[in-house]
């Protein structure tokens, strides 16, 4: 094996694979359905999809924020769960879910702006 | 030309010529580039980024005592393209990243440029100043007003010579015709138009009318729980201004023809390669999902790049590409944690080079990949800081899939997944390709000798 085009010794590990009758693929899915027992199950569009289309929602209302804060108190309000995008129902989005937006007006370092 | 150019052999040898960008362990978001695009005669590079800033570079004049070291791309403009906004009435935060840079061809002194972010594209014009009036009657040398009293005399202003200015100004701005995020823009061959295309829809515009633009494509279903797929990508063919390509995200590529109909719904050519059932997986329509697609320059084939491969395929025969690459194949063992970690998702772009024998990608480990499709040949590089000797030849890569590694070689699990090339440019007609690895624009061109 060699020569200038060569990459991959790929080679090695297809024909064991050919032999058990396994695409890699088909194991890492027999894996990920073993973390995610109910991924692909969700009827209706595709779950990808609809996720590309709705980058960039940011739902708040400022009345159930304020109500929320008011009804807490003294208690910690429920911070975001692992899927921050879909900020719905029962959680009041925080300010310190949002992510911080910096104003870049500052110059593009690859044009020698300044290394902060 | 030099010679023996566009042919990757082993006598092509790749070195490094120069890095633009802060050497610096943390990256700030805006620093990222988002897009790198050379204009028509490979004068001009431009980049954008998450910031939403332009920096164009400009290739200086090869000077005579220099013979073996060619023109060198120095900072020619830089500005703000776009801000970050937020639609109040969607609820919508639109970034201000650069999506896509188009140029223009130049038709007279000035350079001109499309840019976009998710939501709106603007004409940007970069002009030179070279020259200022002086001699104002009303206005002091400052620019103050003068006492009226004092005028005693009437001038002529004249212009003198000033140093070098380079302007950039905002001349269009083309706005609130996508709900959807746009993902491309291309510069029709008439020059008179360009089209946006967004998730859903795509758009003809004339550079001069802000205020309008018709629809020509339009896949959003009645019902959005019916919604199967998007459009990924879609370009003009570079010399016939009625036909256009766009890509899906389930491995598509439709080509239309803006002569047949108003709406473009149905196509002229249906590209689809098909699937084996057996092979089929939960990952395969994520995988065959086209992150880019890209004419030859020829206009006769068009390149596709979908997560794991490069296609190239003939525009007379829609059954099947005619060319494969596989550009990490390795990785078909990692999908369930590039799936975790959102990589699958991860939108490689492709090019051409000037003559259209040699194909580039990018990977990960700021690893980028040549196929030259006459000798079929391919190479890995690496866009590194070590490599980053002037004029240090870059040395071949190799990745390893179990077994015994060799020396040299680099580990599937070894791989820096965070160090995505997605973004590369190939100069129109010479040797020097622009690769953006993160916050770093890398310029490479092959050894003179």
């Amino acid at each position: 094996a060699g020569g200038p085009g060569c990459v991959v010794c790929y080679w090695l590990l297809g024909d064991t694979q050919e032999k058990e009758g396994i695409l890699p693929e088909r194991a890492e899915e027999a894996k990920l359905k073993a973390k995610y027992p109910s991924l692909g199950q969700k009827p209706g569009g595709s779950d990808f999809l609809m996720k590309r289309l709705q980058k960039g929602q940011k739902y708040f209302d400022s009345g159930d924020y304020n109500m929320a804060k008011a009804k807490m108190k003294n208690k910690q309000l429920p911070s975001a769960g692992p899927d921050k995008n879909l900020v719905t129902g029962d959680h009041i989005p925080t300010p310190q879910d949002l992510p911080q937006r910096k104003s870049s007006l500052v110059t593009s370092k690859l044009a020698g702006g300044q290394v902060e | 030309m030099i010679p023996g150019i566009g042919v990757l052999t082993q006598n092509t040898l790749w070195c490094f010529s120069q890095m633009k960008g802060a050497i610096e362990t943390g990256v700030t978001e805006a620093d990222i580039i988002s897009t790198v695009e050379f204009n028509h005669t490979g004068e001009l590079l431009a980049t954008g980024d998450k910031g939403g800033r332009v920096v164009i570079f400009q290739r200086e004049q090869e000077s005579k005592n220099q013979v073996h070291r060619r023109g060198e791309y120095n900072v020619y403009s830089t500005f703000q393209s776009h801000e970050p906004e937020f639609d109040y009435l969607k609820s919508l935060e639109i970034e201000e990243k650069i999506n896509k840079i188009r140029w223009l061809p130049q038709q007279n002194a000035a350079y001109f440029l499309l840019s976009t972010n998710d939501k709106t594209v603007k004409l940007w014009k970069v002009s030179e100043r070279d020259k200022r009036p002086e001699g104002y009657n009303l206005k002091d040398e400052e620019g103050r007003l003068r006492d009226p009293a004092t005028i005693t005399t009437l001038r002529v202003p004249v212009l003198r010579p000033m140093d070098l200015m380079v302007e950039a100004t905002p001349r269009r701005v083309f706005a609130n015709a996508h709900t959807y995020h746009i993902n491309s823009i291309s510069v029709n061959s008439d020059y008179e138009t360009y089209m946006s295309a967004d998730d859903l829809r795509i758009n003809l515009w004339n550079f001069e009318i802000t205020n309008q633009s018709f629809n020509i494509v339009d896949i959003k279903p009645a019902n959005m729980e019916e919604l199967t797929e998007v459009i990924t990508a879609a370009e003009f063919h570079p010399h016939h201004c009625n036909t256009f390509v766009y890509s899906s995200s389930k491995g598509t590529i439709r080509l239309c023809d803006m002569r047949a109909s108003a709406l473009c719904d149905r196509h002229t050519k249906f590209f689809e390669e098909p699937e084996d059932p057996s092979n089929r997986s939960f990952f395969s329509e994520i995988i065959s999902s086209i992150s880019d697609v890209k004419f030859s320059h020829s206009g006769r084939y068009i390149m596709t790049r979908d997560y794991l491969t490069v296609k190239v395929w003939d525009l007379n025969m829609e059954n099947r590409p005619i060319e494969t690459y596989q550009v990490h194949d390795y990785l078909r063992s990692k999908l369930c944690s590039l799936y975790e970690n959102d990589c699958i998702f991860d939108k490689f772009e492709c090019v051409w080079n000037g003559s259209d024998s040699v194909i580039m990608t990018g990977s990960y480990n700021n690893f980028f990949r040549m196929f030259d499709r006459n000798t079929k040949r391919d190479v890995t590089l690496e866009a590194s800081r070590e490599n980053s000797k002037p004029r240090a030849i870059l040395k071949p890569r190799k990745v390893c899939v179990g077994g015994k590694r060799r020396k040299d070689e680099i580990s599937v699990d070894s791989l820096d997944f965070s160090k995505k090339i997605l973004h590369t440019a190939w100069h129109p007609s010479e040797n020097i390709i622009a690769v953006a690895a993160t916050n770093n624009l890398y310029i490479f061109q092959d050894k003179v000798n």
